[in-house]
């Protein structure tokens, strides 16, 4: 299990601020496929930060159990 | 010569007024030195501007840049607190320097009543120590991102959605810059007037980003570089994501010639656009609104713009627009790459040309 947070423009889209996720496969891609199947993100730019951690490309990535994922998209208000 | 009682007497009053806050210790009389001694431009006179920038003059900052070219409107007044009722359809810039000269009449005050543009971003940042990113669209973003990167000036970032805020400060100290937070620049992003925003939201926002410029120039506590802090109002939690320099990006003149300057040549505003061009293209999807009357129109979506571009003439002035001014210019570079010459991108797109008609309408009932 692994627990994800979404802000702005995504925790719209998914409907809650966070979640914990059944890991079905340790690929972090896999697990943005199931997000993107899930809730249809494509069309919102994000970031993603793996423990805190913001990563600039999730090729080869692995998530184990307790890690926290962050789905994080660019504001634009001001 | 200045008079040396004088000036021990301008030193206590000095002293007086601050005594507050140069009895901290991260302060004291050097730091209000620095303070005064600091030149800071905040870019935007919006929700995140009126919230930055009472603290900073009131705090003693010396030099105070503003830049805006908008002007008050009443659905502004609920968070854009600087602005009276008074001031509807005044330049935003002006009544933010009045209010700010009156709590303190020591800063020197820059005004300018215009927008940061990829022509003025340089020379303008380029007398300023600091810069504080106050906007509310993500292309100026990374303007100000790119300019000051050349100019080698630090600035403090943030941005709102809703009830959550971004806070990071880019660029300092040669740190991560917001390129190595979101790298694609050509993404369509709600700005506040789109997504709704209340105003205490952006003013504690705007709190926090007025704190870092602060920081920065005393060099006091952990200045948010390399970090993204995350605030969210509606339950009070606050994340802090770590990031690193991408070295893969580089900031240079030809990139900023290439990433702004040339877009800059390419854009238009809609008026200049409807005088001129003898082809108005629309390139948003056929369900999008408002649809427009307009002479002259053709409308091709830019989803199926490559294969029907042998409908359009390349003879033709053709001015480009969408919704927002993004995908205009995708459209601009597919039609360039087929040989099309004469072109430019109407900037802002249908949201610029009916918030122009709407001030317009605004300014009739008014005189």
């Amino acid at each position: 299990m692994i627990s994800i947070k979404y802000f702005g423009a995504v925790a719209e889209a998914t409907k809650r601020p966070s979640e914990n996720l059944e890991l079905k496969s340790s690929s972090l891609e896999d697990v943005l496929k199931e997000l993107h199947l899930k809730y249809n993100l494509k069309n919102i730019p994000v970031k993603l930060a793996l423990n805190q951690e913001i990563i600039n490309s999730t090729e080869g990535v692995q998530v184990k159990k307790n890690d926290e994922l962050a789905v994080l998209p660019p504001f634009a208000g001001g | 010569m200045m008079n040396w009682r004088f000036y021990r007497h301008l030193q206590e009053v000095n002293m007086e007024r601050y005594s507050k806050q140069t009895n901290l210790k991260e302060i004291g009389l050097t730091g209000q030195q620095k303070l005064k001694d600091a030149k800071v431009l905040v870019v935007g006179a919006g929700g995140l501007g009126c919230a930055v920038l009472p603290y900073l003059a009131s705090g003693g900052i010396g030099t105070i840049g503003v830049i805006d070219g908008d002007k008050v409107e009443e659905s502004n007044l609920p968070r854009q607190v600087l602005y009276s009722e008074e001031a509807v359809g005044n330049y935003k810039v002006k009544e933010a320097a009045a209010r700010i000269h009156q709590s303190n009449s020591a800063v020197k005050i820059a005004v300018f009543d215009e927008f940061l543009t990829a022509k003025n971003a340089l020379e303008i940042i380029a007398d300023y120590d600091l810069i504080v990113d106050a906007t509310d669209a993500l292309p100026v973003r990374y303007l100000i991102n790119d300019a000051c990167v050349l100019k080698e000036k630090p600035f403090v970032y943030a941005s709102v959605y809703k009830f959550e805020g971004q806070v990071s400060v880019f660029n300092y100290k040669g740190g991560p810059t917001y390129r190595c937070l979101f790298d694609d620049e050509n993404q369509n992003v709600q700005n506040c007037e789109e997504a709704g925003v209340l105003g205490t939201t952006v003013g504690l926002i705007g709190m926090l980003q007025a704190n870092e410029v602060m920081k920065i120039i005393l060099g006091a506590g952990e200045v948010l570089s390399g970090k993204l802090l995350i605030y969210d109002m509606l339950n009070n939690s606050q994340h802090n994501f770590r990031f690193k320099k991408n070295e893969n990006i580089k900031i240079d003149a030809e990139f900023f010639q290439r990433k702004h300057l040339s877009r800059f040549q390419q854009e238009t505003g809609f008026r200049e656009a409807v005088s001129e061009a003898k082809i108005l293209l629309d390139v948003r999807e056929a369900h999008e609104q408002p649809q427009l009357d307009l002479p002259n129109l053709v409308q091709l979506p830019l989803s199926k713009l490559a294969e029907n571009a042998h409908r359009l003439n390349k003879d033709d002035e053709i001015r480009i627009f969408c919704q927002s001014g993004i995908r205009s210019l995708k459209a601009l570079e597919i039609l360039k790459n087929k040989g099309f010459s004469n072109l430019k991108s109407i900037k802002g797109g249908v949201n610029a040309f009916y918030k122009e008609i709407k001030n317009e309408e605004k300014e009739e009932r008014v005189y």
